[in-house]
């Protein structure tokens, strides 16, 4: 269509991309995410739509009932840009067909945002921030704003620029197979990370000692003949460095039982008790007191 | 702290605010807010420690739909003023996330507080757009996101209001197995936000994805890359192999039709 009297242009579309990240500002109980909506796509309207009835409109167009993920905003924009560019353009774009397009999307997209973004790259991302955050280690949060920031602009961006050029055509594409396949990978991914996070953080310590074993003489370091000052330090690192034992008996806490069966294994049993009890609508607000009360209880009793 | 601090604080805690509805650049996050919490006061390593614990106790908290997660805004706000307040140093973090916890309740409250007050600025909306005044509706919606930033910004002030030396006489009437199972509680509150992502994603197709990440994680000496580089690997494997294996037609749902060709051999004795 060259014969297109106004168009949007590289830096309209971006105007509408930064605008969006206001997306959920004035989020509310009735008609969700309507307001952002409008507010996104404000910058492009102007240009399109400069008789006063016209903007009019198109604001009422926009501020009907609508919720997405905030990132998963973005294909939904660009289609709605290439319509309305077309709509300003005389050609015959109902209101219909441009409602009919931001459903259409709305739902299939908001289901692959959460667990793409909030249960796979932000848990993925944030962990590793946090890992590292936990040693005093000022990378761990900047890692985590770059990465994390680096990843959701370029996506609204060139998605956007997607939506924009495929038009309403996208719409052909959303049921087909790639949407649901990003979403099952990112699941598979999240799950395994998941796995290994358990492992890793989910930290119980059963303090009890299960046994005490005096160790075999020459097994552990024998404090009284070891030589008098810096030599004797030394003498001692040594030895503990091959493997001696500090004192002359072996404790054994029910923890080391229970790592040398399967470590994390309380942490991962908790996690499934907490899944249990948020699949019977148990609050979670509610879980994670009860877990605080057991857990000072558990340390009053000395079991944890 | 002095009175460029404590205005910095107010800052930082309006970010947060404004973050915690949009969750765009992540201010809200606690390894964000925290650690800018503690970089403000001159405490940069205590935030960013307080940061690092509290994200992993928030990793599954998210605002999707119906659902309500915990806010992490005000958590992680308030517990590091408090954190730096208190002067008690990294002895002090187990405090702090157990105090964070209540603070994430009570943001809820909040949230909800401004999202039905947005319920009637949408209507003021509606009368600005019928008259195609989009300088109306831009400005509301900053009004609204600023109403989200003093949601955090306002509880922030009130606390630095309180003199430190308070806080820790307070503090200090916290007896030491008090505080000492409270960390040893938040140490196990990971688990909840875990839960609430596995209840969201599980399916019987993805099972075997978490048992090989747990089992993996016991080895020390992966990292967290190289986990998530294991875990990116497999799951791109399994859907390569799906698309080459499966006799069609298996990848329409999550759970039949595996695409295992083993499987399909196994099917036809």
């Amino acid at each position: 269509m060259a014969d297109k009297k106004i168009k949007l242009t590289k830096a309209d579309r971006f105007k509408v991309m930064w605008h969006s990240q206001f997306l959920q500002a004035s989020w509310n109980y009735e008609r969700m995410q309507n307001g952002g909506y409008a507010y996104s796509l404000i910058p492009a309207l102007r240009k399109l739509y400069p008789k006063k009835e016209d903007m009019a409109a198109a604001l009422q167009r926009h501020l009907v009932f609508f919720n997405v993920h905030p990132y998963l905003v973005s294909p939904i924009l660009g289609v709605t840009l290439a319509l309305e560019e077309d709509k300003a353009n005389g050609a015959k774009v109902e209101d219909e067909a441009i409602q009919g397009v931001k459903v259409g999307m709305m739902g299939p997209l908001a289901g692959v945002g959460d667990p793409v973004f909030w249960y796979t790259v932000r848990p993925i991302v944030g962990a590793l921030g946090a890992s590292m955050a936990i040693q005093g280690n000022v990378l761990g949060p900047i890692l985590f704003f770059v990465i994390w920031n680096v990843i959701r602009l370029a996506f609204m961006w060139y998605t956007q620029e997607f939506g924009y050029k495929a038009g309403s055509a996208i719409t052909n594409d959303m049921s087909g197979g790639l949407l649901q396949k990003v979403t099952r990978g990112a699941s598979m991914m999240g799950m395994f990370v998941l796995g290994s996070l358990i492992e890793r953080w989910v930290n119980i310590k059963f303090t009890p000692i299960v046994s005490k074993t005096p160790v075999q003489k020459g097994g552990y370091i024998d404090w009284g003949s070891l030589p008098a000052g810096a030599k004797g330090i030394q003498q001692a690192l040594i030895d503990q460095a091959n493997g001696l034992s500090l004192t002359k008996f072996k404790v054994t806490t029910l923890q080391n039982n229970l790592d040398s069966l399967i470590p994390g294994l309380a942490g991962l049993l908790l996690t499934f008790l907490c899944m249990w009890l948020l699949k019977k609508k148990v609050s979670p607000i509610l879980i994670i007191i009860a877990i605080f009360i057991v857990g000072v209880v558990l340390h009053v009793l000395h079991v944890l | 702290m002095n009175a460029i601090q404590m205005i910095l604080v107010v800052i930082v805690a309006f970010l947060a605010g404004m973050e915690g509805i949009l969750d765009q650049w992540e201010f809200h996050q606690p390894l964000v807010a925290c650690t800018l919490i503690g970089l403000v006061t001159g405490n940069l390593v205590l935030g960013v420690i307080l940061g690092g614990y509290l994200q992993m106790i928030a990793l599954g908290w998210a605002n999707i739909g119906a659902a309500v997660a915990p806010d992490a805004a005000l958590a992680s706000v308030a517990s590091a003023i408090i954190l730096v307040q208190s002067g008690q140093g990294t002895k002090g973090i187990g405090m702090a996330t157990g105090i964070a916890m209540p603070l994430a309740v009570a943001g809820l409250f909040l949230t909800m507080i401004v999202r039905t007050i947005s319920t009637g600025i949408v209507h003021i909306m509606d009368a600005d757009a019928k008259r195609g005044d989009w300088r109306k509706i831009n400005m509301w919606q900053w009004l609204d996101v600023c109403l989200q930033g003093l949601r955090i910004a306002i509880p922030a002030a009130l606390l630095l209001a309180i003199p430190a030396s308070q806080v820790r006489y307070w503090l200090g009437l916290m007896p030491a197995w008090l505080s000492d199972g409270m960390s040893i509680g938040g140490a196990m509150v990971v688990a909840v936000g875990y839960a609430m992502v596995i209840n969201m994603m599980a399916s019987r197709e993805v099972w075997p994805f978490f048992a090989i990440g747990f089992a993996l994680a016991a080895i020390k000496d992966l990292t967290l890359i190289a986990l998530g580089a294991i875990g990116l690997a497999l799951a791109l494997m399994y859907l390569s192999l799906e698309s080459k294996g499966g006799n069609g037609g298996s990848s329409n749902s999550d759970n039949d039709g595996t695409g295992d060709p083993l499987g399909d051999i196994i099917d036809d004795y």
